[in-house]
């Protein structure tokens, strides 16, 4: 029988995901939890809603050096937040790909982003930009970069008993460029065929986010710079980089179909990157 | 209430279309199932229960979500708006305009439409067809009466701007 609690305080929160030893679920969006609930995929003992926590950070704070986003900040407000859409285009597009408006109202991006699914949307452009995440425990609170934070399916450093509080992006350098690409099968209200996020700073360096090619969301760069006037030599240097792919067969496409599909979208995701580097705003 | 507590029955006070409810639930008990079953609001529909396909859309505090994702237990102290809320005194000018453009068909996923089609007109008075195909993507009618129903969306922004059709 699953228990429900509402705690005010993270210290709160932290025991009693603690004393579950394991069996406990944090609840922000519940557009995932809610989907294993119904389908009894997952059983918690206790789910520990975290929306009603006065000391977790607030939705989003907007500094200097970049941005932090607390765990209740929806895919919505993201996605309408001026700053974000300026600074962070690839984000603002992941996000809008994710469910519905009803869905976007309810999902939080740390809940999409650390729940270690391989598919999720806005992991590659977090990964683009560099996010790094705090997690809390009751012996404090730790920081990782994302592209270490994930091992596998279903399995991220944050143990049952921690909390992700926090994601860390920082300020992109003047000139940098990010767009995101997504395959699926229908739009909307789907999970990524594959998906590719990529950035490009002012000197051409490419930087790609990869998600649903493999067990966890990869990070990789490019070793040339982004040349405009040499596509065919983009082509190649794609079909060499993205051999570290490891996308498997199912219900959503073969794993050669994905293969061919990540080139593809990373052409596009890196020209659109591209081409967001002198106009810095993107598309309404 | 409870909702603090760690009890299997969860004392949930919620306003529901305006009115103060008090509902003892199941911590696993959704929104949805709380509405239907426990207060007799039977307007929002159960379908694919797993936030595709926006029958059961309901406004939460405001904002338009899946009741179906929701947990009962989660809307303490909150405020919902069912469809039965919208059309407390006769059908809104949203759902004549429904009629008017004959995009109810069988008519079940019209609740989640009209709620869908509320909110989006609530934050944007003019919105583009574009628009309006966005805001109700999450919003899917077995009939495929999508035409007629974005004409009705576009009848009724028309309406409320004043402008004779």
């Amino acid at each position: 029988m699953t228990r429900y609690y509402r705690p005010s305080s993270t210290a709160d929160a932290l025991s009693a995901l603690a004393a579950e030893g394991g069996g406990a679920r944090a609840l922000v969006g519940g557009t995932d939890l809610l989907v294993g609930l119904r389908h009894h995929t997952i059983e918690p003992t206790l789910v520990v809603d975290l929306k009603a926590i006065a000391d977790l950070p607030e939705p989003i704070a907007v500094g200097d050096g970049g941005i932090r986003v607390g765990p209740t900040l929806t895919m919505g407000e993201l996605a309408a937040h001026p700053v974000v859409r300026r600074r962070y285009p690839a984000l603002v597009e992941a996000a809008l790909t994710v469910g519905s408006v009803a869905i976007r109202n309810r999902a939080s991006l740390v809940g999409n982003a650390c729940n270690g699914s391989p598919a999720a949307d806005t992991v590659p452009a977090l990964l683009v930009h560099d996010a790094s995440i705090a997690i809390a425990s009751r012996a404090g609170e730790r920081t990782v970069p994302l592209h270490d934070f994930f091992l596998g399916p279903r399995r991220t450093l944050c143990g049952p008993d921690e909390l992700v509080t926090r994601i860390d992006l920082p300020r992109p350098p003047d000139g940098f460029g990010s767009a995101f690409r997504r395959l699926t099968r229908r739009r909307g209200v789907d999970l990524a065929t594959v998906s590719v996020a990529a950035g490009v700073d002012r000197d051409g360096r490419v930087v790609l986010g990869l998600g649903a090619v493999g067990p966890r969301p990869l990070r990789t760069e490019l070793d040339a710079p982004f040349d405009a006037a040499d596509v065919p030599g983009l082509v190649r240097a794609l079909d060499e980089r993205l051999e570290i792919a490891t996308p498997i067969s199912d219900i959503r496409g073969s794993r050669e179909y994905r293969h061919a599909m990540v080139r593809v979208l990373a052409r596009r995701a890196i020209l659109a990157a591209a081409d967001r580097r002198t106009s810095g705003e993107m598309a309404a | 209430m409870s909702a603090g507590g760690l009890h299997d029955l969860q004392t949930v006070a919620l306003t529901v279309n305006g009115s103060e409810r008090t509902v003892a639930v199941p911590a696993h008990r959704t929104l949805l199932d709380a509405l239907r079953d426990e207060m007799g609001l039977t307007g929002s529909k159960t379908c694919c229960a797993e936030g595709e396909c926006g029958a059961c859309t309901v406004l939460l505090d405001g904002r338009a979500v899946n009741a179906c994702l929701v947990l009962c237990a989660e809307a303490d102290g909150h405020e919902v708006t069912t469809v039965e809320g919208l059309s407390e005194r006769g059908l809104t000018d949203l759902q004549e305009e429904f009629l008017n453009a004959g995009a109810v068909q069988c008519g079940f996923c019209i609740p989640g439409q009209v709620v869908s089609a509320e909110y989006l007109l609530r934050g944007n008075p003019s919105p583009s067809e574009e628009q309006i195909r966005e805001a109700l993507s999450g919003n899917l009618c077995r009939c495929a009466g999508y035409q007629r129903i974005v004409r009705a969306v576009q009848a009724t922004a028309a309406r409320r701007r004043g402008d004779r059709g």
